[in-house]
C-alpha cells in the first residue's frame, strides 16, 4: 500500500500533546496545515535547507519538550550537513521527518537524488542519529520515534508523488513567530529572557 | 596594553543571557570558540556552514534563548539566501565576523568576499558595526547584542584584520 503524504503528517500530528512541530517550505508546511494550523506549528516559506536546524535550536531551548521537523527529501538534501550537526549536538527531543516523494513537488515534480537511490536515513544513522528508518507501509513505528523514544531520530518516509490541492497556512513571518513563542513561552514571549 | 577582546567579548555574551553559540572555525575566533566552549552556561555547537547558524539562531527565539554566531568574513557569502527568513519573521540576530581579505591578507581567494562583506549584510539588511581597533570590540559587540534583541533587528560586528593580526599562513597554522 503506498502511503499519502497528508494522511502520515495527519495520522503524525493526531492527538500531538505538546509536540512543537517546524515544516519546511512548500508541500511539507501545506501538509502540516492540512493537518490543522495551530499556533505549534512553525511552516517555513523559505530558507530551504534549515528546517532541521531550527528544529535543532528549539530542541536545544525547550529541552523538556519534544520537536518534529517535518520536511521533504528536496529540503533535507539541500541541508545534509544539519544532519552530522545534529548528530553530534544529540538531542534527545528532537526527530526529523522527511516526507520523501522522491520529487521537488513545488517546481514542477523533478525527480530529487532519493529517486536514484540516495538513503536519507543511511546518512542520518551515519551523522551518529540514534533512530534512523526508512518507513513504506505504515506509520506507527515513526510516532513511536516522534513521541516516545530518545532521539535524535530519523525517519524517511516514502509517499506517492501526489500534486495535492494548497492548504495554506499564513504567510507573515512575524506572526508565525510571534503566535508559536507566546503559545509556548507565555506572557513571558513579550520580554527578554533577564526579565522573566 | 592591548585589552583581551575575545575575554571581553566573552564576557558581553555571559552578561547578556546568550545561552547558545553556533560556529564555523576560524583561527581569529580559537580563543573565543575555547571560552565559549569551556563555559557551561552557554551551548557551543559547532556547523558545518555558516547557513545553519541561521536556522538554529531561529529555533533557538523560537524556543526563547538568546544565541550567537561566530564565523569569519567568507561564511557570510554562504548564508545569503536564508538572511531573508530573519528579515520576514524579524529574528533578532547578532553574528561576530573576523575579517579576512584586509590589511595583512596572504592569500587572494579570500579577497573578494573579504572587500564585500559588509555590501552583502547590508544588502539583506543585517546593520554593520566595524570594530577596527582591539579597545572598540566589545563595545560594538554590547551594542549590537542589545539592538538585535531589544529592537528584533539583525546585527553584525565586523572586526578587522589588523586587529586579530595574522599575516601569514603559517601563523595561522601555528596559533
Amino acid at each position: 500500500m503506498t502511503l499519502r503524504r497528508r494522511e502520515v503528517v495527519s495520522e503524525l500530528l493526531k492527538n500531538r500533546g505538546e509536540l512543537l512541530v517546524i515544516a519546511g517550505l512548500g508541500s511539507t508546511a501545506w501538509d502540516i496545515t492540512a493537518a490543522g494550523d495551530t499556533d505549534l506549528n512553525f511552516p517555513m516559506w523559505g530558507a530551504m535547507g534549515q528546517a532541521a536546524m531550527v528544529g535543532l535550536g528549539l530542541a536545544l531551548a525547550q529541552p523538556k519538550r519534544r520537536v518534529l521537523v517535518v520536511t521533504g527529501d528536496g529540503e533535507m538534501l539541500m541541508g545534509l550537513g544539519a544532519l552530522a550537526t545534529i548528530g553530534v549536538q544529540q538531542p534527545e527531543n528532537l526527530s526529523v521527518v522527511v516526507i520523501d516523494n522522491e520529487r521537488y513537488g513545488e517546481t514542477g515534480m523533478q525527480r530529487t537524488h532519493t529517486a536514484d537511490g540516495v538513503d536519507l536515513a543511511a546518512v542520518a544513522l551515519a551523522c551518529k542519529f540514534k533512530h534512523a528508518i526508512t518507513a513504506t507501509g505504515d506509520v506507527a513505528a515513526v510516532r513511536e520515534l516522534v513521541y516516545k523514544t530518545a532521539g535524535p531520530n530519523f525517519a524517511a518516509v516514502k509517499v506517492a508523488d501526489d500534486k495535492l490541492p494548497l492548504v495554506l497556512p499564513p504567510h507573515e513571518g512575524v506572526l508565525l513567530k510571534a503566535r508559536f513563542r507566546r503559545a509556548l513561552l507565555g506572557d513571558s514571549a513579550d520580554v527578554l529572557p533577564e526579565e522573566r | 596594553m592591548q585589552p583581551d577582546w575575545p575575554a571581553e567579548i566573552h564576557r558581553e555574551l555571559a552578561a547578556a543571557g546568550v545561552t547558545v553559540v553556533g560556529y564555523v572555525p576560524d583561527a581569529g575566533h580559537k580563543r573565543l570558540i575555547e571560552l565559549c566552549q569551556a563555559d557551561r552556561n552557554l551551548r557551543a555547537v559547532l556547523l558545518t556552514t555558516e547557513e545553519e547558524g541561521i536556522g538554529l539562531v531561529a529555533g533557538a527565539w523560537l524556543g526563547g534563548e538568546k544565541s550567537v554566531l561566530l564565523m569569519q568574513s567568507s561564511g557570510v557569502g554562504n548564508l545569503v539566501n536564508v538572511l531573508g527568513m530573519i528579515k520576514v519573521c524579524r529574528f533578532p540576530l547578532v553574528m561576530i565576523v573576523t575579517m579576512r581579505g584586509e590589511q595583512g591578507e596572504f592569500n587572494p581567494w579570500q579577497v573578494p568576499m573579504g572587500e564585500n562583506t559588509a555590501r552583502v549584510l547590508e544588502t539583506m539588511s543585517v546593520a554593520v558595526r566595524q570594530a577596527g581597533d582591539p579597545q572598540t570590540v566589545a563595545g560594538h559587540v554590547h551594542t549590537a547584542i542589545g539592538l538585535a534583541y531589544e529592537t528584533q533587528g539583525a546585527q553584525a560586528v565586523l572586526i578587522a584584520q589588523r586587529v586579530i593580526g595574522i599575516k601569514t599562513f603559517q601563523e595561522q597554522r601555528n596559533q
